[in-house]
């Protein structure tokens, strides 16, 4: 088996690990999980987290480690914080796994790039007339808004 | 880097450590849900910043302390926060007044970090950046809508206020640990955040019809050790598990 093999296997079970507040997603659908490498035989995993206060990262690093460590024999997790994540590395198919899930994937940035933009639509209806009902949601990652047409109110996952 | 750099990390991060701790007093106590809410979420983040810098701190000093040991094992006078944080809550105003005196400073410092020569320190501050800019905006809509709201709200902007501000000044006051701090270009000077610090102030306070206070003489004293008694019962109340149970695991 190549190293490289390897590292896929690897990539394949990471992205059967959840994420603790969103399990409709994996860490590799959120881009938490950053980089998978050998290190002198050992399988090294880099993860990152979300939120500085994000609660779930130990439970992250835990999970990753329990499941890794039922194919490989020597694993190590290593959390990094710069580059800092940013919502932006949640993939295609994370956005999409999110929205099926009747959650508001992160819409576009707005000018101050530090504030949180807006869901393009909601997860409902599909429909775009939505508004903010508060700023902080049930985890550090979102905020609770609702649809105006369906009247339905859901999570949105804050540009961040 | 030596000792000025543990003492100038000490300052930011027991800041964040004791408003957090102060915060999540609020949690299940809030007028609303959504703001039992925003405030547990808050109070996590600065926790998290928080964490971070004292684990770095304790990396810089290398006296074997982790963030635990900074946290729990240190008494009020080796704490280096600045004293608007340990300030008691008060009402909901107030303590929205003191969260906004506080995120102002923080929206300024944080993403001046994030070009720290010590790159833990700057990854640290690159996500803390983004977190105090969502938070500024949160305490900022409250004290206008206290402020400018009603007769009886606007009276207790106005002591909250008046209680608060002569503790604005401390964070912007340098001494030789922050000159040297900012030689090392760890960490900017303090004085160098204060135009735009009262820049937002002053238009957030005008938005909420508060008259910006004189300068008094700014209450100091914290990012040297010398604290309030509010400190010690905060630390009291925060530690006494870790120092009951020393070592525990679960
Ligand atoms: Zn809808």
């Amino acid at each position: 088996m190549t190293a490289a093999t390897e590292i896929e296997r690897a990539w394949a079970l990471l992205a059967q690990v959840p994420d603790p507040e969103l399990p409709a997603v994996s860490v590799v659908d959120l881009g938490i999980a950053r980089d998978v490498q050998f290190d002198d035989g050992r399988l090294v995993v880099t993860i990152t987290p979300t939120y500085s206060g994000c609660p779930a990262m130990r439970e992250i690093e835990e999970d990753v480690r329990t499941l890794l460590a039922q194919r490989f024999d020597d694993v190590e997790v290593r959390t990094v914080l710069s580059p800092p994540w940013t919502t932006d590395w949640i993939t295609e198919d994370g956005r999409r796994k999110l929205a099926d899930a009747g959650i508001a994937p992160p819409g576009v940035r707005m000018l101050p790039l530090l504030m949180q933009g807006q869901p393009e639509a909601c997860p409902h209806c599909g429909s775009s007339a939505v508004e903010e009902l508060a700023g902080f949601g049930s985890t550090a990652c979102k905020a609770l808004w609702r649809c105006t047409s369906c009247r339905e109110p859901f999570d949105y996952v804050k540009a961040h | 880097m030596g000792d000025h750099a543990v003492e100038a990390l000490l300052r930011v991060g027991d800041s964040c450590l004791v408003l957090a701790q102060r915060l999540t007093a609020w949690c299940g106590h809030a007028p609303a849900l959504e703001e039992d809410i925003a405030l547990a979420n808050i109070a996590l983040d600065i926790l998290g910043q928080a964490r971070g810098l004292l684990t770095r701190t304790g990396e810089i000093e290398g006296a074997g302390r982790d963030e635990d040991a900074l946290a729990y094992l240190r008494d009020a006078p080796d704490y280096r926060n600045v004293l608007l944080v340990e300030q008691p809550n008060g009402d909901y105003g107030h303590t929205m007044l003191r969260q906004f005196l506080f995120d102002a400073w923080a929206v300024e410092l944080w993403p001046r970090l994030a070009s720290s020569s010590d790159p833990v320190v700057a990854g640290i501050a690159g996500k803390a950046a983004k977190e105090a800019a969502y938070h500024v905006r949160h305490s900022s809509t409250w004290v206008v809508r206290l402020g400018d709201g009603t007769e009886e709200s606007h009276h207790r902007m106005l002591a909250a206020l008046d209680m608060l501000w002569p503790y604005t000044g401390e964070a912007f006051l340098d001494d030789e640990v922050d000159v040297a701090a900012a030689e090392s270009a760890l960490m900017p000077l303090p004085s160098s955040l204060l135009p735009a610090y009262r820049h937002r102030v002053e238009a957030v306070l005008a938005d909420a019809t508060l008259p910006v206070p004189p300068d008094p003489w700014w209450q100091r004293g914290g990012r040297q050790g010398s604290h309030s008694e509010h400190l010690t019962y905060l630390l009291a109340d925060m530690q006494v598990v870790h120092r009951a149970h020393p070592g525990a695991s679960w």
